[in-house]
Formats: C-alpha cells, structure tokens, sequence
C-alpha cells in the first residue's frame, strides 16, 4: 500500500535524524539544532497564518516568552515543569493578544503583531532593569547539545502530524473556507473567532516551545537576543518560500533558507543584512505562492482535474 | 392555515442618517414561499441580511419558532436554521463544487462527515443540475451554475427557512424556467422560504404571498395576485406620474 510505504519511510527518516547526534562533531549537531528550530517555528508559524491568511509578526514574542521562562525558572523549578509553564505563559498571550486582535484584517493583524513583538521586548527589558537590575541573565543547565536536539526533532514531528490531522479534520476544512470567505464561514455556522483562537492558540504555544527548548544553547540571554526580530521575519519568509498552506511547505522553506543564511553569515558577515533583504524580496517575486505549489502546478499542466484534499483523505489511518 | 415559524416585528436598520429599513413587520408560515418585493434600495436584501445576522438591526426583533435571533451572530443564527444564498453569489473559490457543498454539511447542527457527507454532497449536487461535478474547481464554473452550487450548499444545512436573495436573477429564459422548477420542487418537500426577487414571473409562479417595501416601509402584505394590482404597489415600481 502506498500510504503504509509513506509511513514507514517517514519513521525511517525520523530514526536516522534521531541518530544523526551519534555521529556528528559538535559544529554538525549545533547546525541541526538551529536548523530543526527553524522547521518548528516555520511549521507552527503556517499551521495559523499559512492556513487563515493572517500573518503573524509576533513569532519571537512567543518565541522570547519561552527563552524567558527557562531563564527565570530554570534554577527553581524542575525541567519538565519549566516547560509546562513555559507554554502556559505562551498560551495566555496568545489568549489575550487573539481575544484582542483577530478580529483585525489585513495589514492591521500584520502591524499589531509586529509592535506586540516590540512592546514584550520593551516590557521585559524595563523589569529587568527596574526590578531585577540586571538586563541580561545567564542560563546554566547541564542538559547536553544532543538532548535540546532530540527535543526539537520530537517537537517538529509532533508539529508536522498536528497539522496533517487538522488538515484532514473538520478544523482544516473551516480554516480553508475562513480564508476563502469569512461571510459565508459564519452563514455555514463556522465560529470564527474560536476557530481562528485555537488555532492561535495552538501555533503560539510551539513557538513558545521553541524558544524555552532552544534556550539553554545561548547561556546568556538579554531582551535584544531573544525578541530579535528577524527571528520573525526568517520564519515567515522560510514558510512562505516553501508554501504556507501545504503540509511539507515549511520545511522545504526552511532546510535550503537555513542552510543558505549561515553559509552567508560565515562568509559575508557584514553583507549578511543585505543579502537577507534581497533575498526575501526574489522570494517574494519568484516563488509568491511557494515551491510546493510551483512544483504541483508543474506537475499539472496536462491535468486538469483538481484534488480535492479533505475529500479523498477520508479513507487514509 | 400551519404554524408561523418567523416572525418580523417593528423591524429597523439605521445606517448613520439613512434610515434603510423602517418598522417593517410580518410572519412567515412554515411551508410558505413568501416574496419580498421592492424597487432598487428599498431595504429588501438589509431585511434578509438582519435575519441571517450580516446585520444587527437598529430596533425591533426577529424570532423563528420561539427563538430570538435578533442580536446573535451569524455562525449561531445558522445553527437555529437559517441558510442563505446571497445577492452577488459568493463562492469559496479555492475549493472544490463538493467542498463547497461538504462546508454547509460539516458545520450544520448536526453535522456530517466523512463518506456519508460525501454522498450527501454528490446528491445535493445531483438535485441542483450538478451531478458528477464535485470535483471542479469553484471558480472554474460558470455564473449559473456558481448559483446552483450556492443552492446545493444552503439546501446542505438543511434548513427551517431558507433565504434567497435574487436567486434567479440574471438567468436566461430557459434557465429562469428550470430554476422556477427546482423552488417549487422545494416548497413540495415543505421547505419555507423567504426569497426577494424582481422577476415577477418567478414571483407569481413560486410565492403564495408577497410582501412590497419601499424606501425602508412595508407598503403592502397579501396574496400575490392581490399585492402585485395594488395601486400603491405599481407606483412604487413605476414611480408617480400622475401625482
């Protein structure tokens, strides 16, 4: 069967990513953290706006808020625990800031979010410096390289399967008809504002994930380093070179991004910024749907049928 | 005469200065086609857009079967029972004919899903002219059939009341006479409908009763034949010369 094939190639894959640590030098695994970081955050990142329209600029908000969270707690809490309220945290802003926002269109959601990433950033940077007098903090923790890897292996899968099933649910098929039309999302009897929530919800709290799993690598963190905006616009631009609403998109985005982005900072170190921006823009201009897309349409010149996703999906375990 | 599912009283919409619609007030009984007539600007498609929630109507309160829904979102109205075509069809463009019609099926009151929802959509599409068509894109049909597939989608809510605003305007004749075929086919199965139109043939053929507005007020309320002679009427539809 074909779907049984894809299965076991996919656990293949994740078995030998899972023991790829086993047989690399330090700079190697160091490449594959920062690289699975970006699949997550690209993938958590599609999974709303890829999927609703919205586009988020507030990634490294939640993003920070998680690389926060182990700072702060890290010394008193246990590691589990650290995590869970590390997602806690991440999912009452996202509450807060969705109850408040989501019903914004357009390049108002994309303006909000953008200042909401800079006022956490402000907020914490005036705590720190008012309250705990310091601005920086340092994160001493003993868990190895390999095990911040193999949590963010697990959090990418876990990413990716969350997304195939929704998308494949009722949820995928009301975010699809929301992006469409949300007059007729709301007459069909589809409620908006709590779909698009949990959904918000849901792509935040991994984003949060990211940034508190990802953390102990910096050892010492300031607001600057973990509310960097480009953070954002590095996950936004990745998932959008790879197609936001497919499943695969993000990673493809972000596997050649990544990979190009630290060959042109090792090599370029003070072009890095300009060559960043006149990537994005060939992006936006040669791919705007996504390579996935690009590929399928491709793939489809002779074939006019269309394949309908939620509708043959049915049938697959 | 059979029970009244919905009720319209002292109904208004105020947009800033304009006063669209106006202490508007009627019932609708269940099974009944009724039209709701009126020249241009009238406040007609304003009156369905408050009952299926696009809008929040300024005074006065809308009630089906027992229910207010007046003042409820949208999503909620539709899970009373209201479905709607609208007056420029909107498709989902990006989906498929069957998405289109799965959409109203997977989010109803009692929704459908899967295999059994699949069928239900094929058959839907089949009632409407669409048969084995599912799998077209939407934006690839054309403007008849876009309004076709809008039908197979509200009939797939399976409503208590369904709501059609111009549904059959813009058909040829030998399309306005098949679409005159598929409502009546409706109002056999009991279905109760509301539906503003300008086609008057339509009109007499499919509504029992008829209700005319014009500039926001109910100007008459009765048995088609009757409304359409009265003297008012016919100066609201080509104006007054003689005044």
């Amino acid at each position: 069967m074909k779907s049984a094939f894809v299965w076991v190639a996919l656990v293949l894959v994740l078995a030998a990513l899972a023991a790829a640590p086993f047989f690399m030098q330090a700079y190697g695994l160091g490449l594959l953290i920062g690289l699975m970081g970006y699949v997550t955050l690209a993938g958590a990142w599609a999974l709303f706006s890829g999927r609703t329209g919205y586009i988020s600029l507030a990634t490294v908000a939640f993003f920070g808020i998680g690389a926060y969270m182990v700072a702060a707690f890290n010394e008193v809490l246990p590691y589990p625990l650290v995590l869970v309220l590390a997602a806690l945290a991440g999912l009452a802003l996202a509450l807060v800031v969705g109850l408040s926002t989501l019903r914004l269109a357009g390049v108002y959601f994309v303006i909000f979010t953008f200042g909401l990433a800079e006022l956490v950033r402000q907020l914490v940077t005036w705590y720190e410096i008012n309250v705990t007098g310091t601005l920086g903090r340092y994160i001493f923790m003993s868990l190895g390289p390999e095990h911040i890897y193999w949590q963010l292996l697990a959090l990418a899968a876990a990413t990716l399967f969350i997304t195939w099933r929704i998308d494949r649910s009722r949820l995928g098929l009301a975010l699809r008809v929301i992006a469409d039309d949300e007059v007729v999302a709301a007459h069909l009897g589809i409620n908006l504002a709590r779909t698009k929530l949990a959904l918000f919800a849901l792509s935040s709290v991994i984003i949060t994930l990211v940034g508190a799993v990802q953390a102990p690598r910096w050892t010492y963190i300031e607001p600057a380093i973990a509310f960097n905006p480009t953070v954002s616009f590095l996950t936004l631009v990745m998932a959008l070179l790879g197609g936001a609403s497919r499943l695969w998109g993000p990673v493809l985005g972000a596997v050649p991004l990544f990979l190009l982005f630290e060959w042109l900072s090792a090599n370029f170190p003070n072009h890095y910024s300009i060559l960043l921006g006149l990537l994005f823009i060939a992006i936006v201009f040669a791919v705007p749907k996504g390579i996935v897309a690009l590929v399928e349409t491709r793939f489809r010149t002779n074939e006019r049928a269309f394949r309908p996703v939620a509708m043959e999906a049915e049938g697959k375990p | 005469m059979s029970a009244t599912l919905l009720t319209l009283s002292s109904l208004s919409k105020r947009f800033g200065g304009l006063v669209a619609v106006n202490e508007v007030s009627f019932q609708v009984a269940a099974g009944e086609i009724v039209g709701l007539l009126g020249p241009n600007g009238s406040g007609k498609t304003t009156v369905l857009n408050m009952i299926s929630g696009s809008l929040r109507p300024t005074a006065g309160s809308i009630d089906l079967a027992g229910a207010r829904l007046s003042g409820l979102a949208a999503h909620r109205i539709a899970a009373l029972g209201v479905a709607r075509t609208f007056q420029l069809v909107r498709i989902l463009p990006s989906l498929t004919v069957g998405e289109n019609v799965l959409a109203a099926l997977a989010f109803r009151s009692k929704p459908l899903w899967g295999r059994e929802a699949r069928d239900r959509a094929d058959a839907l599409l089949e009632e409407v002219g669409l048969a084995g068509r599912g799998e077209e894109r939407a934006a690839d049909l054309t403007y008849i059939d876009q309004k076709r597939m809008e039908l197979a989608r509200a009939l797939g809510a399976e409503p208590r009341l369904l709501l059609l605003d111009e549904w059959l305007a813009g058909l040829n004749p030998a399309e306005l006479r098949l679409g005159i075929n598929l409502i009546a086919a409706l109002r056999e199965k009991g279905m109760t409908i509301l539906l503003v139109e300008h086609v008057m043939e339509a009109v007499r053929a499919l509504c029992g009763r008829a209700v005319v507005m014009n500039a926001g007020v109910r100007i008459a309320e009765g048995a088609t034949a009757d409304v359409l002679a009265d003297a008012e009427v016919v100066r609201a539809y080509l104006g007054g010369a003689d005044d």
